[in-house]
């Protein structure tokens, strides 16, 4: 397994996986989807986690993120060990802790933007303003739409303004410019650079586009389950410096 | 098998809970007409062969006696067909046993032959003999319910001699199909019998050798009955006619008639509520099924399959829906028909009654439900055919959400997110939410018209019995007895009360109105007979004029403070102007009332009377029966008590089947609707509920979201179900307003209650069913795939 030179580190670890594996069984075969990972987010860094598909990037943010469960190997958040957390422990993690962005939103239909930030404020404990959180995504003037009024690029600002609105520790981001253009998704990038720099939310990107690996502190590679690279940024690019 | 009907039987697969919950409504919908109509058939079938074998006479009339002489008079009426005339009486029954007392109907049929016209079915044994005078044939049900057979022998008393009579036959005749005691409302077949004797044996014993004291007469096709009953009436007027009566009007004909008639009514609606349900749920379960399908049709019609290849793909899942439903239901029916027929037989003797439905009926019920359930089916396939192939490719266009009923109102300040998903939801899909709410409260509806029916009846009976109704005995003389012969049975041992009537038959006339009636003279103050209205409250027997049933008031087109004129029809005959002083709303018969002193004056007969009321103690309980029988002057006891009693146990045994049928028939249209509308929701906004227990939603928060709107439909049909049970209440009572019993609409608050639990329950059942389904969503799947 080849590393590039590790910076230093310069500030701790929120979450850390150690020798994380996950197999399911498809068919007579069993896949292994994560072999043995070792994997860290620090605070208020900004990770980005390249691979092609089944390179067991979606599974590793899976786990990390209380939705699925690892074969074997630990998850320690903040101290505690994930894989020793019961279904309700699990989505207690979730709600309080991880703020999700969809690769196609997933924005509640029947809600108007500002409700969709508010149907999560309403249950966390500290949240922010749902104004203030669409006002970070650059959303204030379509606070009173309903999805099906808003374009793609503008859903996943909402999407986003969501996830952030009840300041999560660690913002998982799963392919958030999959289904945009260019020009929105490189929107969508910098209020997601802007979130990360202005309320220092701990990041996590996945994406097959190499080319946003630039915006990152960190990015990793991931191949065939394992990690194959892992690079920490001299200095992040800014949005307008990278393109696809 | 190809390929598309592999696909078929997969997605039935899927859908089974779908399937089988909509294959249940269309069972109960076929179920219910080869049930309902097919016993109706045999019903009517059974009736009116029964009646033509036995030569079931068209009119009828009571006298007091008439030579034998006037027979040809009869049959020379024009329009009169044939013509035949007997001796009746009814006899206390000597039986060894000193419960409550029984009674005998003595029916008088000629041993050198059968009877012209309501001729008797004998169903074991044989008809009497030549001569023989101590041989009796007697009715089926008394005899099963006395476990007697022929050869066994009974002790009756006949004119106050006892005699002993040998059982030779028994048998059944279309006038005691229904067969209710004197002063009964009930059959109580242990306690009242038809016996059919000799004439010799009842001739000489009631003074009627050579005579006859009822007549009857069958119509020739042409003839008037009206008519007929005109001149029957003035041809006994000398004889003490008490008024010629049609066949609709002979007591066992009218009370079957009116069986039939509301089994003919609920045979029709019952099916009618399944079927619209049926119809709903296929079009609903249909419409979300192609919905989901999209892509798929589009790549089937891009293949080259027909639009009818399509649409007939989806129609299949109705069809298998419906087969299965049709087979379930016509078993199921077939099975509860003989049931069904089982229950009738217990009460109508009509020999002949089997339940057969016609392999016609089994094909309309059928039909009847395929044609329904295709008509759900086509509106949601025809989107599936209309579809443009281009189109269909394409994922169906974001579901259009706007402001709504909660900004409109202005509080949204005060509504949770999620009661908003909930609200706007039901906001988007008014029709589906509108035939949801409908099929729910039509499920609460049943239920309160069920429920309302046993209410309604124990009300009447109530009233009848514990109210109007005092005395533990009824006594009814043979003849008119001078009133001095309260003094004889209040000297009896344990009677602590009595009280004596006078009732009288006669015929009340207003202008062209006019009915005949028994006129029923009670003590002034009478505590042992109380008139009761239907709100409970005793109204005071005035000291002249007369009380009237709301419901004869009515019919004869009088008010209070109005006169008619009175025909008495026995004694001298008298006719007088007399007013109403009272109107009594009653539930059971049409009564007349007034005071016993000026029902004398007005018959310009002595103080003369023909019943009494006792009261009576524990120590004149025991065998108060055997000293009245001693008393020959006395023809029939009764007691309210034991008629109650037996009364109320056939009702408990109805209520617990009919019950068991309504809650089940209820269940099965509230799960059908609430599960598929749950389950379509599901199927709808499973990614959004799934991306909510990504975002940190627990299950039972995201289960509220979903079955949120399931419960406010389900609150809102409780009341409107309610409303619908009321007016369908009121209707069957509006219904059911004949001579004999007017319903009472009386509605318990516990059948509110229980009808809007049991739908709850249902409801949380049905929640339950779908929320196991919730938790098994995919979480992972929603981040990657759109739907």
């Amino acid at each position: 397994m080849t590393y590039s030179i590790e910076a230093q580190k310069t500030a701790p670890a929120i979450l850390s996986t150690q020798g994380l594996c996950k197999e399911y069984p498809m068919g007579e075969i069993t896949v292994h989807a994560l072999k043995n990972v070792d994997f860290e987010l620090r605070e208020g860094e900004m990770t980005v986690l390249l691979g092609a598909s089944g390179s067991g990037k979606s599974t590793l943010l899976n786990i990390i993120g209380g939705l699925d469960v690892a074969s074997s190997g630990s998850v320690i958040y903040r101290d505690r060990d994930l894989t020793a957390f019961s279904n309700r422990e699990l989505t207690d993690y979730r709600r309080f802790h991880v703020g999700f962005v969809f690769q196609f939103y997933n924005l509640i239909s029947s809600l108007t933007a500002k409700e969709n930030v508010a149907l999560v404020t309403d249950i966390s404990p500290d949240p922010m303003r749902p104004e203030d959180a669409l006002e970070l995504v650059g959303l204030s003037e379509r606070i009173n739409h309903f999805p099906s009024q808003l374009s793609g690029g503008e859903q996943q600002r909402v999407a986003i303004a969501r996830a952030v609105a009840k300041r999560p520790s660690i913002l998982l981001c799963d392919e958030p410019t999959g289904a945009l253009d260019v020009k929105t998704g490189k929107l969508v990038l910098s209020v997601l650079d802007q979130v990360n720099q202005e309320t220092n939310t701990t990041t996590a990107i996945i994406t097959h586009n190499a080319s946003i690996g630039a915006l990152g502190d960190v990015v990793v590679h991931m191949r065939s389950g394992e990690i194959a690279e892992r690079i920490r940024n001299e200095s992040r690019a800014s949005v307008d410096d990278i393109d696809w | 098998m190809t390929s598309l009907n592999r696909k078929l039987l997969r997605e039935l697969w899927k859908l089974k809970g779908q399937v089988i919950s909509i294959a249940l409504v269309v069972a109960v919908g076929v179920m219910s007409i080869v049930t309902m109509r097919g016993s109706y058939d045999s019903l009517l079938e059974a009736q009116q062969e029964y009646y033509r074998v036995s030569r079931f006479a068209d009119v009828w009339v009571s006298l007091v006696r008439a030579p034998q002489a006037l027979l040809s008079s009869l049959v020379a009426i024009p329009g009169v067909d044939a013509a035949d005339t007997r001796v009746s009486f009814l006899a206390t029954l000597d039986l060894d046993d000193s419960g409550s007392p029984s009674h005998g109907r003595f029916i008088s049929i000629p041993d050198n032959g059968r009877p012209v016209l309501n001729d008797l079915q004998i169903r074991r044994g044989r008809y009497i003999n030549l001569g023989a005078n101590h041989e009796v044939i007697i009715s089926d049900k008394f005899a099963a319910a006395r476990d007697l057979q022929p050869g066994d022998s009974v002790r009756a008393i006949i004119n106050g001699r006892a005699r002993e009579l040998e059982i030779v036959g028994i048998g059944v005749s279309p006038e005691h199909t229904y067969a209710v005691p004197p002063g009964g409302l009930y059959p109580e077949d242990d306690r009242y019998g038809v016996f059919w004797t000799n004439r010799d044996t009842l001739g000489p014993a009631f003074d009627m050798e050579g005579a006859f004291n009822e007549a009857f007469v069958t119509l020739s096709p042409d003839a008037n009955e009206q008519a007929v009953i005109e001149d029957i009436d003035d041809l006994m007027e000398p004889y003490g006619g008490l008024g010629a009566y049609a066949r609709a009007d002979q007591p066992s004909h009218l009370i079957l008639d009116s069986e039939l008639d509301q089994n003919r009514v609920t045979g029709a609606i019952i099916p009618m509520i399944f079927l619209g349900v049926a119809v709903f749920l296929l079009y609903l379960v249909l419409g979300r099924m192609i919905t989901t399908q999209r892509g798929e049709i589009a790549v089937l019609k891009a293949f080259g399959y027909s639009d009818r290849e399509v649409g007939m793909h989806f129609l299949m899942f109705a069809v298998v829906a419906v087969l299965l439903g049709g087979v379930l239901g016509t078993i199921g029916g077939l099975l509860l028909g003989e049931a069904y027929i089982g229950v009738y037989s217990r009460y109508f003797d009509l020999p002949g009654l089997a339940y057969a439905p016609s392999p016609g009926l089994l094909i309309f019920a059928f039909l009847a439900c395929v044609a329904g359930a295709f008509s759900g089916a086509i509106a949601a396939v025809r989107d599936a055919v209309l579809l443009p192939p281009a189109e269909a490719m394409r994922p169906e266009a974001p579901t259009l959400y706007k402001a709504g009923i909660i900004e409109r109102l202005g509080i949204s300040h005060l509504v949770s997110a999620t009661s908003r998903m909930i609200v706007r939801n039901l906001e988007r899909k008014p029709v589906q939410v509108f035939f949801s709410t409908l099929g729910i409260a039509m499920a609460v509806a049943i239920l309160t018209l069920g429920f309302f029916m046993f209410d309604s009846i124990q009300h009447m009976m109530d009233l009848q019995f514990r109210q109007i109704q005092r005395e533990d005995l009824t006594l009814s003389f043979r003849e008119q007895l001078p009133e001095s012969v309260r003094y004889e049975l209040a000297n009896l041992e344990g009677v602590t009360r009595v009280e004596t009537q006078r009732t009288v038959a006669a015929r009340l006339r207003s202008g062209h109105l006019e009915d005949e009636v028994a006129i029923q003279g009670l003590e002034s103050g009478s505590q042992l007979r109380r008139i009761i209205n239907s709100k409970g409250l005793e109204i005071p027997l005035p000291a002249e004029g007369l009380v009237l049933s709301t419901m004869l008031a009515r019919r004869l087109h009088v008010n209070p403070g109005d006169e008619l004129v009175v025909e008495i029809l026995q004694g001298k005959r008298r006719l007088a102007n007399v007013s109403v002083n009272g109107l009594i709303e009653d539930y059971l018969g049409l009564s007349v009332f007034m005071d016993k002193e000026a029902l004398w004056r007005l018959t310009g007969e002595p103080a003369v009377v023909n019943g009494a009321f006792l009261s009576i103690d524990e120590s004149g309980r025991a065998d108060m029966n055997s000293v009245l029988k001693g008393f020959p002057a006395i023809s029939g006891v009764a007691s309210p008590a034991s008629m109650l009693e037996s009364f109320e146990e056939v009702l408990a045994d109805s209520i617990m089947v009919s019950n068991a049928f309504l809650l089940g028939f209820a269940g099965v249209i509230a799960i059908g609707v609430i599960y598929n509308a749950a389950r379509i929701s599901l199927s709808e906004r499973g990614r959004e509920l799934a991306s909510l227990r990504v975002m940190g939603f627990h299950k039972r928060e995201v289960a509220t979201l979903l079955l949120g709107e399931q419960g406010i439909v389900t609150f809102f049909a409780i009341p409107l179900g309610w409303a619908i049970g009321y007016s369908l209440c009121f209707a069957v009572t509006l219904g059911v307003q004949t001579d004999i019993y007017r319903m009472p609409f009386v509605t318990d608050a516990r059948t509110f209650f229980w009808s809007a639990a049991y739908i709850t329950l249902a409801a949380i059942v049905s929640g339950w069913i779908v929320k196991k389904r919730l938790d098994l969503i995919e979480l992972v799947e929603v981040l990657k795939t759109r739907e």
